[in-house]
């Protein structure tokens, strides 16, 4: 263990399609803490998170990730997955015919291959499995269904943390994992995100709302607007969206020297 | 279609010679062989020779060119081979029920064995019965495969060996019955004409399975025929397991005539072949029939499969659904074809169909014809066609879990195969697919069914 920041991003641009949606994204992450990435539809903050879980269709075309000091964009996304990077998605894909415990048991195994360790004995797994459903409540037969098919908005997500309270990452990086849910699945979100709050682990919440903010207080909190991190400070500054929105944020670009 | 040109000289006048040669091998008469028998054959022979093989101008076979086969010297395998590889029957086997084990179509007793049956029950070779009881088929060989296509004139012009499954009323065989044929080229093409025959008595169940497999290297040629005839609330689950060798050709159809309130689950699996044709239709000739048809089909290389299905709901109150999933890549090509009919007289029928095919690559191709053609009114019926790619969302979202991007192809590929085998009820049969699915693709571990 060193004092090397789990993430470094240094002027990250990306385009999709030739259009630039990220435009110079600096943002480090250190160990044990807890960011929370702000901001109106559109200005990128999905982009961000896909573009660390490696999802193909964006193109870089400036600037650095280092993930643990190597070149996070070097890897393909099972690579960033196995050393410690998890994205809970904003929309779980339903994969009709692929029980939800076998993929998570395959996901497990990948990720402890990597570790140099063996692969989970069924009977560990389902007990693993067992408190792991019971932490973020989930109904036991949903495990037993195909992976997301026919899940509600709220058990599709509470199927996300699921996975993540079983992997345990490095680093996760949650985008709006909070939309579309009531207060008790925030509130299990809250509990999964801050159980990985140690000096081990880091973790991203991308968000639109301050809501989730309420249970999981970050500790650092970034306004992303046009492709560009505009402000960061405390969890204050999620307060201060709260009332005053975004468009008063709008003078602020170009002001990105606040985000170093 | 008209403007097609008419079928080249050349080809036509091979096409007649290999016509001439299966004539000249055609043998009916033989001192053990009853005179209906001979009958049978020298009809056969003379609708074979009028209609010879289809061509590609029949609506029918209008994806399917069949001249590789009407081109090659096909020989009736004379003697069986000395040797045959035991690894290949246990390979093909899955432990329990009874099994019939045939070579180059001639069964071989040695590598057979029967499980105990209920009392008045059969299952036997179809050359035993022919020569010590034939009045036990006399009734229903060739009563209902006796139109359609010049293959199966073929084929009962060649009748000598095959299955027979005989249930007499009430009788319940609780394991399969594995019905195990396999093509062993020596040298020269060989062809085979395997002849089953299903008789399933007034409430009688069973599970028949027929598995086609190749040994050795060689082109050959598997026309097989099997008729199933139930009766009043017969239930019986039929597969066909299609597994034979790259060089193969393989032709087969499944003619089923089902009796009141009787149930036929059928289900069709092609892996193997060059070139494969298999139709399989049921007539639903009594009220309160139910039927299933099921396919799955999973195609590599140059490989073409075609499947045409035929369910006739000819009387009211019957049920009739079918599901077949198709998974290509290479340039391998595959037909599916179902026809539903619902005639006039058959209200509240309920059919449904689906055909879903997953393409895997830019050259692989499938054409596919769901046709629904209702003469009734008061009826419920459904049918729908799909080709899609792999789901460049699901593949992330399994490689963002650490899942790498093989694994996570095989692993979708076999999702979408488990719809279907998961459909299946015998538990051995399911466990041995299972394992083929993902043999076929990549070679991995074999995945848990999710339901």
């Amino acid at each position: 263990m060193s004092n090397q920041p789990i993430l470094q991003i240094h002027n990250l641009h990306a385009t999709v399609g030739g259009a630039e949606i990220l435009r110079g994204i600096d943002l480090t992450v250190q160990r044990g803490e807890v960011h929370a990435i702000m901001g109106p539809n559109g200005s990128g903050k999905s982009t961000l998170a896909h573009v660390l879980a490696g999802r193909e269709g964006y193109e870089i075309t400036a600037g650095t990730v280092r993930y643990l000091g190597q070149d996070l964009l070097a890897l393909s996304p099972e690579e960033r997955a196995r050393a410690g990077i998890f994205l809970a998605f904003q929309y779980p894909v339903e994969i009709p015919g692929v029980s939800n415990s076998y993929f998570l048991r395959t996901a497990l195994n990948a990720v402890r291959k990597h570790r140099g360790l063996e692969p989970i004995d069924a009977m560990d797994f389902l007990a693993l499995l067992d408190e792991k459903m019971t932490f973020v409540e989930m109904d036991p037969a949903l495990v037993k269904r195909s992976v997301n098919d026919g899940f509600s908005g709220g058990e599709k997500k509470r199927n996300e943390v699921l996975q993540m309270a079983v992997l345990e990452p490095t680093l996760a990086i949650l985008d709006e994992t909070d939309s579309g849910l009531d207060i008790d699945a925030l509130r299990v979100v809250a509990a999964a995100v801050n159980r990985l709050r140690n000096a081990d682990h880091a973790v991203v919440v991308v968000t639109h709302y301050q809501r989730l903010l309420n249970y999981l207080v970050p500790d650092i909190v970034h306004v992303l607007l046009n492709g560009r991190i505009v402000r960061s400070g405390t969890k204050e500054l999620a307060l201060e969206l709260e009332d005053t929105g975004y468009a008063g944020l709008e003078t602020h670009v170009g002001a990105a020297a606040y985000a170093s | 279609m008209s403007a097609r040109l008419p079928m080249h000289h050349d080809r036509a006048s091979t096409t007649m010679k290999v016509i001439d040669s299966y004539l000249s091998s055609f043998e009916p008469v033989n001192g053990s062989v009853p005179a209906w028998l001979t009958t049978l054959r020298r009809n056969a022979m003379r609708r074979f020779a009028d209609q010879g093989f289809p061509s590609t101008r029949l609506e029918d076979w209008k994806y399917t060119d069949v001249a590789p086969i009407a081109k090659l010297p096909f020989r009736l395998a004379r003697a069986l081979p000395e040797r045959v590889a035991r690894e290949v029957v246990e390979a093909a086997s899955f432990g329990a029920g009874g099994r019939l084990v045939f070579v180059n179509g001639r069964y071989l007793p040695e590598l057979s064995s029967t499980d105990a049956l209920p009392a008045g029950a059969r299952v036997t070779s179809l050359g035993r019965v022919l020569a010590h009881e034939p009045e036990l088929v006399e009734a229903h060989l060739a009563r209902y495969a006796n139109a359609g296509h010049g293959f199966t004139a073929l084929n009962t012009a060649f009748i000598q060996d095959g299955a027979v499954a005989y249930l007499p009323q009430r009788a319940v065989v609780p394991e399969p019955i594995h019905l195990l044929f396999i093509s062993q080229p020596a040298g020269e093409p060989v062809v085979s004409h395997p002849r089953i025959l299903i008789v399933a008595g007034d409430d009688s169940q069973a599970v028949v399975v027929e598995t086609y497999v190749g040994s050795g290297v060689g082109a050959y040629f598997t026309n097989a025929v099997t008729e199933i005839v139930l009766g009043a609330n017969a239930d019986i689950a039929h597969y066909k397991l299609q597994c034979e060798s790259e060089q193969a050709f393989h032709v087969a159809t499944t003619e089923a005539r089902q009796g009141a309130g009787s149930r036929l689950r059928s289900y069709a699996v092609s892996l193997g072949g060059a070139l494969v044709r298999s139709d399989i239709n049921t007539l639903l000739d009594a009220e309160g029939c139910e039927c299933s048809l099921d396919g799955l089909y999973m195609l590599a290389g140059t490989q073409h499969v075609d499947h045409h299905t035929s369910i006739d709901h000819r009387q009211p109150r019957c049920t009739s659904r079918e599901l077949y999933k198709g998974v290509l890549d290479g340039k391998s090509s595959g037909v599916f074809n179902g026809k539903v009919y619902v005639r006039p007289h058959a209200q509240q029928s309920d059919a449904g169909q689906v055909n879903k095919n997953l393409l895997l690559s830019d050259d692989a191709t499938i054409d596919t014809k769901p046709q629904l053609e209702i003469f009734a009114n008061d009826v419920k019926c459904s049918h729908g066609a799909t080709i899609g790619r792999l789901d460049d969302e699901a593949l992330f979202y399994l490689r963002s879990r650490g899942i790498d991007a093989a694994a996570a192809r095989s692993l979708l590929i076999a999702a979408f195969a488990n719809e279907l085998i998961g459909r299946m009820q015998a538990a051995p049969v399911r466990a041995q697919l299972e394992r083929l699915v993902w043999s076929r693709f990549h070679g991995t571990a074999p995945v848990e069914a999710s339901t």
